[in-house]
């Protein structure tokens, strides 16, 4: 008969909370990212039910209300070919949320494994990704999104993916940067020594440790696509008529700045709210998630 | 560390090489034959034959990467296809001009960040902080050239304080000069100020909670002179280094906010040059742009060298 | 500092850093682009030509009504089989370098026009064979056929003279130091910057100058090009946006033009550049074609896109000009008769994409157009492509429909020849008719204009018919300047002309 070995339960404390939930904690202190927080949160609530916040057709034309100022039925008034400004802002958050979450989905999705190679490899690997990363980060950002955008053609999806690629050398750097800090570590040490092949270690044990600079690093890089899409509908490179987007609408606003004011103050105002409550939360993020500090 | 230097510098060279490539490479594919773009209205079909060869459109990539490499490296950057001046020449006339606005946005960027991130550190969790917070952060979150516009309505067009638009060389007029710059550098300095008030904030907490600093206080030394000796001593010393950094950030805010105020610098001429394909200035100026950030991050890191000694190994 | 821009400081002294003290001695003229290279041979944008409106003569020059005004070149005569135009030439005039203007001056012109690698004048002069000089006072240029856009040609940039020294000594690379024989001579440049001219003491018609400088500088944006002409920046401001013309109307500070261009807006639709024509009922059925023009309301056009600031019409020139085929007069919207057409072609909701410019007025235009078809079974969609990679398409045959301006040229042939000759080189249509070029080429051989119009009545009915392009209207140009700046003269090209223009105290 082999002896069974009692097994023992461990119960947690209950004050032993783990590394996220005292994150999170640390976080609901800071007032401004919790602003932030909420305001994303309600931009996304309004991507989500445009249609429930903003019954009017935001594409549809009205030759009699060219440019009316803000009134009871057009609350932001309305734009050069007579469309409600108010829907526009309203649907427009869809594209302007996708643009900033999208494009920074693809450097992540692009920048993350390149900087993990990067750092974990070593060698030969690591010197020309390296190389390649800081020819990619010597060329201005946006002329590099303007040249891929040129070279896509002008559409949000291609903007997305102009903004997304010449993002992406910032999460490798970053990544390589952290993987390098941690790969010392002991723990690393030890799951190697295992016998744990390097995928494994790079997934289970190096990830989740560097999730936190990357989290933060992508909530700023949200807002920052946010401009970019801006930047790159001013030239004509972004979201094409007739669905809206808050930066073309300041392309075509800017031509009628001095009688038709309306057309850029609000979507200008939008795309600088969701901007900063993503900076807000972004920089609330980087002091919770800091582990130098308590 | 001087070996350190020479690795550094050897770097240099194969990452201007691959810079160079990419963007060549990437013009290459932007649809659109730049002979037919020069052709004109009339679009001659002689005149397009001719512009190709003249601009070896038909030849192998290589050989034109060849072309315009073997060009450089005898201090020919090629002409401008648009209006046939030397890009040598436009890059030196257009260079100062970009460089005078990145360092008067600079400068407003110091002169905003700066102390709210004194403020934001000093008052932390407080309303202080917070405000702080917003009022450097306003800057990185609005769209340069919208706020642009915005600006050139009021000051230009309602007030006429300043001019709406055009540039005069500091050595002619400098007080001409300082008018039209100085929307446009507050403009760029906006954004950059976010990030100096991050640095500053954070650069400022860590010794504020730091032991020399407790001891200062037991001390019994002025709450100020903590402040201002220690703290921020150690928050401006990398400034360089992020001056450094963020030349990257001031020429892509460059490139519209020159759009907006007619600014005739580089971050206009390299716009206009990838909707003509005029890709010798592209190449130039990309050229130009990306030595002088990796010799700026060099520069930076020496600095640091020498400013900490630890790091010296 | 050079001499020259020390001499300039003064003048830019006052005109930037008081604006409230103009000075009446130097011109500022705002630009909406920067124009390319200032080489009359070369040169290739509308933009330059108000620039070479200071700095070059030419040999003849056009009024508001389109007829020719002597100006290089003071009369003409056209020989008896129309293949040979003798020219008398003005006397006493010199260019900006001192050397003298005469025949053999305009010889060499017109042979560096036809000859010089990469001129865009050659296929204006295309069948001007050689040039004769008569006397030092009249020249003679033969023709292989007779060509009556001849004259509207040497009114434009193929009749501008530069001087043969300057441009054998400096070769292609003139054009950054160009030297003609205008009222101002050129001064500096300063790409994307500005454009310095100085007034040339010794021209023939100083009188008419009072300005010392012009400086021209490019401004892209409207709104701030509008913005520096309001703050006294500058004294004239090109191509405003029409959105702004109720507001400049309003302050007494400023003056405005409207002058209805010799161009016109259009939609090219593909009926034969490329395979892709056969694939789409738009440009496989002419019924299909002439359901979508009756689908809209070109009133309704030009006052959403263009505030009605433009002339609405049917054919390559308005329909008060006088070369308008009155046969064929433009259509009233027609909705009812557009289903018909539709449904009788078998597609009744036929679909097509519309490629279009990024600017901001074809982006307009594109979606009302896309509304307006919309009601008659039209399913239009937008595809917006930046200059350079829509010139490619349409050269390739590779889009549906484009929507695609043109400046316009004095004479009709220059809005009409190579859009609708079988495989000219604007002709993105492929639109190819060998009687159609049978008219053209006569009309260019006729040289009465009650003839000529003949002819053009019988091609337009003839091109109408397939509707390759939908002319949609003609814009207006629209001016606005200080309202003490005088004799502005509203030509139809568009151009500033610096004679006479005063600015009263």
């Amino acid at each position: 008969m082999a002896a069974v070995l009692p097994s023992v339960v461990v119960t947690p404390l209950a004050s032993e909370a783990g590394p996220w939930k005292r994150a999170w904690r640390r976080l609901k202190r800071r007032r401004g990212a919790l602003i932030g927080l909420a305001v994303v949160l309600m931009f996304v609530a309004l991507a989500l039910f445009a249609p429930w916040f903003a019954p009017q057709d935001p594409i549809a034309t009205s030759w009699g209300a060219i440019r009316k100022a803000p009134s009871v039925e057009h609350w932001f008034g309305t734009d050069e070919i007579g469309r409600d400004v108010f829907a526009r802002v309203v649907w427009g958050t869809r594209a302007s949320l996708l643009a900033g979450v999208v494009s920074v989905s693809i450097s992540l999705l692009l920048g993350v494994p390149i900087g993990l190679a990067a750092g974990f490899l070593g060698g030969w690997v690591d010197s020309v990704i390296s190389r390649v990363t800081d020819a990619f980060l010597a060329c201005p950002f946006l002329i590099l999104a303007i040249a891929l955008a040129a070279f896509l053609g002008p559409s949000l999806t291609n903007a997305m993916i102009a903004i997304g690629v010449s993002a992406t050398p910032i999460f490798v750097r970053l990544t390589r940067a952290q993987v390098l800090n941690i790969k010392v570590e002991d723990y690393i040490e030890a799951a190697r020594a295992v016998g744990n092949p390097p995928w494994r270690i790079a997934l289970r044990h190096v990830l989740p440790n560097v999730a936190a600079p990357l989290i933060v690093q992508a909530t700023l890089a949200i807002a920052a696509a946010v401009i970019a899409e801006a930047s790159l509908s001013f030239l004509g490179l972004g979201q094409q008529p007739p669905a809206p987007s808050w930066g073309s609408m300041l392309n075509t606003a800017k031509n009628f700045i001095d009688n038709a004011p309306w057309m850029a103050i609000w979507p200008g105002l939008a795309i600088f709210l969701l901007v900063l409550s993503f900076n807000l939360l972004g920089d609330g993020l980087r002091d919770a998630l800091d582990p130098r500090q308590r | 560390m001087f070996e350190y230097l020479v690795k550094r510098i050897a770097t240099l060279a194969p990452t201007l090489l691959l810079v160079s490539m990419l963007i060549f490479g990437l013009q290459q594919l932007l649809p659109g034959d730049p002979a037919k773009i020069l052709a004109g209205e009339e679009q001659d079909p002689t005149v397009v034959a001719y512009l190709r060869t003249k601009l070896h459109l038909d030849e192998p990539l290589p050989l034109r990467y060849a072309y315009w490499a073997g060009g450089v490296l005898r201090g020919d950057f090629g002409e401008s296809i648009r209006n046939q001046q030397p890009v040598l020449d436009l890059i030196l006339q257009k260079l100062p001009v970009t460089l005078e606005l990145a360092l008067l946005a600079f400068a407003i960027a110091l002169v905003i960040g700066i102390p709210a991130g004194i403020v934001s550190a000093i008052g932390r969790g407080s309303a202080w902080d917070y405000a702080a917070n917003v009022f450097a952060l306003w800057g990185l979150s609005t769209p340069n050239f919208w706020l642009g516009i915005l600006m050139i309505l009021l000051f230009s067009v309602q007030l006429g304080w300043l001019p709406a638009s055009g540039y005069v060389s500091p050595f002619e007029d400098l007080r001409a000069n300082l008018a039209a710059m100085i929307m446009p550098a507050f403009v760029l300095g906006n954004a950059i100020a976010a990030v100096l008030m991050r640095h500053t904030r954070s650069a400022m907490l860590q010794v504020l909670s730091s032991d020399y600093v407790r001891t200062a206080r037991a001390k019994g030394l002025n709450e100020r002179t903590v402040v201002l000796k220690h703290a921020l001593r150690n928050a401006l010393t990398p400034i360089i280094t992020l001056g450094a950094l963020e030349l990257g950030t001031l020429l892509s805010g460059a490139v519209l906010t020159e759009q907006v105020f007619t600014i005739p610098g580089f971050g206009k001429l390299i716009v206009d040059a990838v909707f003509n394909r005029d890709y010798a200035v592209v190449q130039g100026v990309v050229l130009v742009t990306a030595s002088a950030y990796m010799l700026l991050n060099l520069l930076a890191d020496l600095a640091q060298f020498a400013v900490n000694p630890r790091l010296r190994r | 500092m050079t001499l020259s821009s020390r001499s300039f400081l003064p003048a830019l002294l006052l005109a930037l850093a008081a604006p409230l003290t103009l000075s009446a001695q130097t011109l500022r003229v705002g630009l909406a682009e920067d124009p390319d290279v200032l080489d009359p041979s070369l040169a290739r944008s509308f933009v330059g030509r108000v620039v070479f409106a200071g700095l070059c003569d030419k040999l003849f020059d056009i009024d508001e009504k389109l007829a020719i005004q002597p100006q290089l070149a003071t009369a003409y005569e056209w020989s008896a089989d129309s293949k040979a135009l003798t020219l008398k030439l003005r006397p006493g005039v010199t260019f900006h370098d001192g050397e003298k203007f005469d025949a053999a001056a305009v010889k060499f012109n017109i042979e560096r026009h036809k000859t010089l690698p990469g001129s865009n004048r050659r296929g204006e002069l295309a069948p001007v064979t050689s040039v004769d000089v008569i006397d030092p006072g009249t020249v003679r240029l033969n023709l292989s056929a007779p060509f009556s856009p001849l004259l509207a040609q040497l009114a434009d940039r193929a009749g501008m003279m530069v001087s043969p020294k300057a441009a054998q000594a400096e070769g292609d690379k003139f054009g950054a130091k160009p030297v003609c024989s205008g009222p101002f001579k050129f001064v500096e440049r300063i790409a994307q910057d500005r454009i310095v001219l100085e007034r040339f003491p010794a021209y023939w018609n100083k009188d008419a100058i009072h300005f010392d400088k012009i400086v021209y500088t490019p401004i892209p944006d409207a709104t701030v090009r509008l913005a520096n002409l309001k703050s006294g920046q500058l004294d004239f401001a090109e191509r405003v946006a029409s959105s702004d013309m109720a507001k400049i109307e309003a302050d007494k500070k400023l003056k405005v033009s409207r002058i209805t261009e010799i161009g016109y807006q259009g939609i090219t639709i593909n009926i034969g550049k490329s395979e892709q024509a056969k694939k789409n009922p738009l440009g496989r059925d002419a019924r299909v074609r002439e359901a979508f023009e009756l689908s809209l309301d070109r009133q309704g056009l030009a006052q959403v896109v263009m505030d009605n600031e433009a002339t609405i019409g049917n054919q390559w020139v308005s329909p008060r000009n006088a070369f308008y085929a009155k046969n064929v007069p433009v259509p009233k919207r027609d909705i009812a008769r557009a289903k018909a057409l539709l449904k009788e072609a078998g597609v009744p909701n036929p679909s097509f994409t519309l490629v279009t410019p990024t600017t901001s007025e074809a982006q307009r235009l594109a979606l009302v157009v896309q509304a307006m078809s919309r009601e008659a079974g039209f399913d239009v969609k937008i595809q917006a492509a930046e200059f350079a990679t829509s010139l490619n398409m349409a050269d390739k045959g590779d889009f549906e429909a484009y929507i695609l301006a043109w400046s316009g040229r004095a004479d009709p042939d220059g809005n009409l020849f190579s859009f609708h000759g079988c495989k000219q080189p604007l002709n993105y249509a492929g639109y190819c008719d060998p009687e159609t070029d049978k008219l053209l080429s006569q009309s260019r051989e006729l040289r009465d204009p009650a003839e000529r119009k003949k002819v053009f009545e019988q091609i337009t009915a003839r091109v109408m018919k397939e509707r390759p392009l939908i002319y949609l209207y003609h814009r207006n140009w629209l001016w606005a300047y200080n309202a003490k700046l005088g004799g502005v003269r509203n030509v139809p090209d568009g151009l500033l002309r610096v004679a006479g223009l005063k600015m009263a105290p």
